[in-house]
């Protein structure tokens, strides 16, 4: 669906149901420079079973207008706007890497609107490799190369998709490079290296959190995500072996039972 | 400590390393090394809540193996990955392939421009066949870069053609016909059976749907159909309104649009949910295994292929039986600068020539030699002969056989990979016999 944020044109994938506000609010933050397809093996399920799922493509992203966001507070206050312009009051949010340092945040600043976060590969603080930094604001799709290769662990390196005939690092190659590299992964990474507020924001968290992390992670390694964890009261974590940063799609299965048993049992769905 | 910063580079794994792990985690399937033969029909469920979840595409999986299999995925995810594709879709033989794409991307009404140098069936499917849908085609010689801009006209929904042209080897200059198809907003679609992703990777000329006849070099051994179709996953769907399939609600998937929801994978997802599922031209899970033993070599078989066929080009350009020879490694075919660019690896093992004295002398040196095989087939280890006016394209009439470049004097020569030395030696019994072909003729 599409509406507007900032007088901006917003594009949020719905899962393949129409939105209806009568249902609970779920939305899904991408990662760096990625769009809201990264989310398709989990979003779908959801607004299949109760829920508003909006899988949002961030501005400047994938199917979005705008200008990409230069910094995550601005990229928090965003989703709270998107809370707004969907007509709800409340939501759950789940992010993917930078996702995750959006939603931290975003939890934060928005305490009575965030029912429940879901992070995935998170961490409190995502510094960046400074030569990966140049390659994306020089425009250059060798960032993305490199990125695809140290966010897929060892075994997803050799594919094994749970969709049959879809390959990995090939898909989210094309995704990233969907747009100007420099416009949206440039932006990106320079928005995450300059972001330090991810432990303060933690210690005010107070809903119920969900670390989903994996121990083959390269760019937010279990250590970090459980350091993120432990400053937020109440968290769960899950580790997920043999998997690296993009367990959304290398164990979409596993990442979607523990989504689903999580968001159900702390912020239900409309029942039929 | 240095100063020396060391230089940043992806450390994915390369074309070789591909052939022979892509698609596949033995962890995953009891430790087993070799890729398991799943040779089930259906797939159990958990519950009622992941069967529903399964039909609604809400997550991954199988469900029949019509639909998808998990050794056929292998496959398809190991020639993704060759391609550099964002997905694939293994089929039960080459034209189902070319068939599944078409169905995919048009409806009755629709219109392509077709490369009129096709193998005969895909002639026959093109011209005969698809028209009885309500798809008709513009046949535009492969050369003739300018005449498919135009062919285009307000309903055409895609360009297709053969890289390399069966059997005249002429080539598109799929470069400038990419762009002409984009700037027009529809696809190219390449049929690059001759080239195997380790001679040409389409898709870094342009190319947004490659298909392949895995029966040919890519399985390698004569034992196998098999076809695919691999997609690029950088054509927008959503730039125009020509897909509506593609961009609108799909109520056969709950209003699905898989332009939005699948993005760089949308073709292959919904060639999947329709096509498999209302067509049903699955590939086996023993013929995707035979696939995979030959995909495992394909870069060295490659090699041999081309040196081969280098050294059959020299030994029949300077034949006294032989009237022309066609090959892009020849320097004066017409090709060979762009052949050069497309193919930097090899020119392929495809060669066409004209044998003196006709028809006559071509049956007489067909029905000679003893080491080629005389089939319906390319692409086999082994060396391969056959007349195409009298076989693969015996179907076409005069005209349609000079329009296609065919002539009654051209033999298609497959090379295969035996030694040199014994392929020429047979040659020499076959040109023998065409000289006196009343004499010596074993019919």
């Amino acid at each position: 669906m599409k509406f507007k944020v900032n007088n901006s044109e917003v594009y949020a994938s719905t899962g393949g149901r129409p939105f209806d506000k009568k249902k609970p609010l779920i939305i899904f933050v991408h990662g760096s420079g990625l769009t809201h397809m990264t989310w398709v093996l989990q979003t779908r399920y959801f607004a299949f079973h109760g829920y508003n799922s909006l899988a949002v493509d961030l501005p400047g992203h994938g199917l979005s207008g705008g200008e990409s966001l230069k910094s995550i507070e601005e990229m928090a206050d965003w989703v709270s706007a998107v809370i707004d312009a969907v007509g709800h009051k409340e939501a759950s949010l789940v992010g993917h890497s930078q996702g995750c340092l959006v939603t931290v945040e975003c939890t934060s600043r928005y305490p009575d609107k965030i029912k429940t976060l879901s992070l995935m590969g998170g961490a409190g603080a995502i510094p960046m490799n400074p030569q990966l930094l140049s390659l994306a604001e020089n425009n250059d799709p060798k960032a993305v190369d490199l990125m695809m290769d140290w966010a897929h662990g060892p075994a997803g390196h050799f594919g094994g998709h749970p969709v049959p005939g879809l390959y990995h690092i090939n898909t989210g190659t094309m995704l990233a490079k969907s747009r100007t590299i420099q416009n949206t992964l440039g932006v990106d990474f320079r928005a995450c290296d300059n972001y330090k507020n991810g432990f303060e924001a933690a210690k005010k968290i107070k809903c119920p959190t969900l670390s989903i992390l994996a121990t083959d992670d390269k760019m937010c390694p279990v250590k970090e995500g459980k350091k993120l964890a432990s400053l937020i009261d109440g968290s769960q974590v899950d580790i997920i072996d043999n998997c690296g940063h993009m367990m959304l799609l290398e164990e979409a299965d596993r990442v979607l039972t523990v989504l689903k048993k999580f968001i159900t049992s702390n912020y239900p769905p409309l029942s039929s | 400590m240095s100063d020396k910063k060391k230089e940043l580079k992806p450390n994915t794994y390369k074309f070789d390393t591909l052939s022979l792990h892509a698609g596949y985690q033995p962890h995953k399937n009891a430790g087993s090394r070799q890729v398991p033969i799943y040779q089930t029909t259906s797939y159990l469920f958990d519950d009622v809540d992941h069967a529903a979840a399964l039909f609604n595409l809400e997550r991954g999986g199988h469900i029949y193996s019509r639909i998808s299999n998990p050794t056929v995925g292998v496959l398809e995810e190991r020639v993704a990955s060759l391609e550099g594709g964002t997905a694939a879709l293994a089929t039960s033989s080459g034209m189902s392939a070319i068939f599944l794409a078409v169905m995919t991307l048009c409806e009755a009404g629709d219109h392509l421009v077709v490369s009129s140098q096709l193998y005969g069936g895909t002639v026959n499917l093109f011209r005969l066949t698809l028209p009885k849908f309500g798809i008709k085609c513009t046949f535009v010689k492969p050369r003739d870069t300018e005449g498919f801009k135009k062919a285009i006209q307000k309903n055409t929904k895609g360009i297709f053609g053969e890289l390399v042209g069966n059997p005249g080897n002429e080539i598109m200059n799929m470069p400038e016909i990419a762009k002409i198809a984009h700037e027009a907003g529809i696809p190219l679609m390449v049929d690059a059976t001759y080239q195997t992703p380790y001679l040409c990777k389409p898709f870094e000329h342009g190319a947004d749907i490659v298909i392949h006849s895995l029966t040919k070099w890519m399985a390698g051994h004569g034992s196998s159909m098999a076809g695919i179709l691999v997609e690029g996953g950088k054509f927008d769907w959503m730039q125009n309104d020509k897909f509506p399939t593609m961009t609108k609600p799909y109520e056969g998937y709950h209003g699905l649009s898989f332009a939005e929801e699948f993005g760089p994978t949308a073709f292959t997802m919904k060639a999947r949910a329709e096509g498999m599922r209302d067509f049903g031209p699955c590939l086996s899970p023993q013929n995707a295994w035979n696939v995979l033993q030959g995909i495992e070599t394909l870069s060295v078989r490659m090699k041999k292929h081309c040196s081969n066929a280098e050294e059959m080009v020299k030994y029949l350009m300077s034949h006294e039986s032989v009237a022309w020879v066609s090959h892009p490694s020849v320097p004066d075919h017409p090709d060979h600068e762009l052949a050069k660019k497309l193919l930097p690896n090899g020119r392929g093992s495809m060669i066409a020539f004209g044998i003196k004295g006709g028809k006559e002398a071509g049956v007489a040196f067909i029905n000679n030699v003893k080491l080629a095989s005389h089939l319906a087939n390319v692409g086999d280890t082994r060396t391969l002969v056959i007349h195409p006016a009298s076989g693969t394209h015996s179907q076409m009439d005069e005209a349609t056989l000079k329009f296609a470049g065919l002539s009654h004097d051209m033999i298609r020569l497959s090379v295969g990979i035996e030694d040199i030395d014994d392929i020429k030696n047979d040659f020499e019994v076959g040109f023998r016999a065409a000289r006196k072909p009343r004499l010596v003729s074993n019919q």
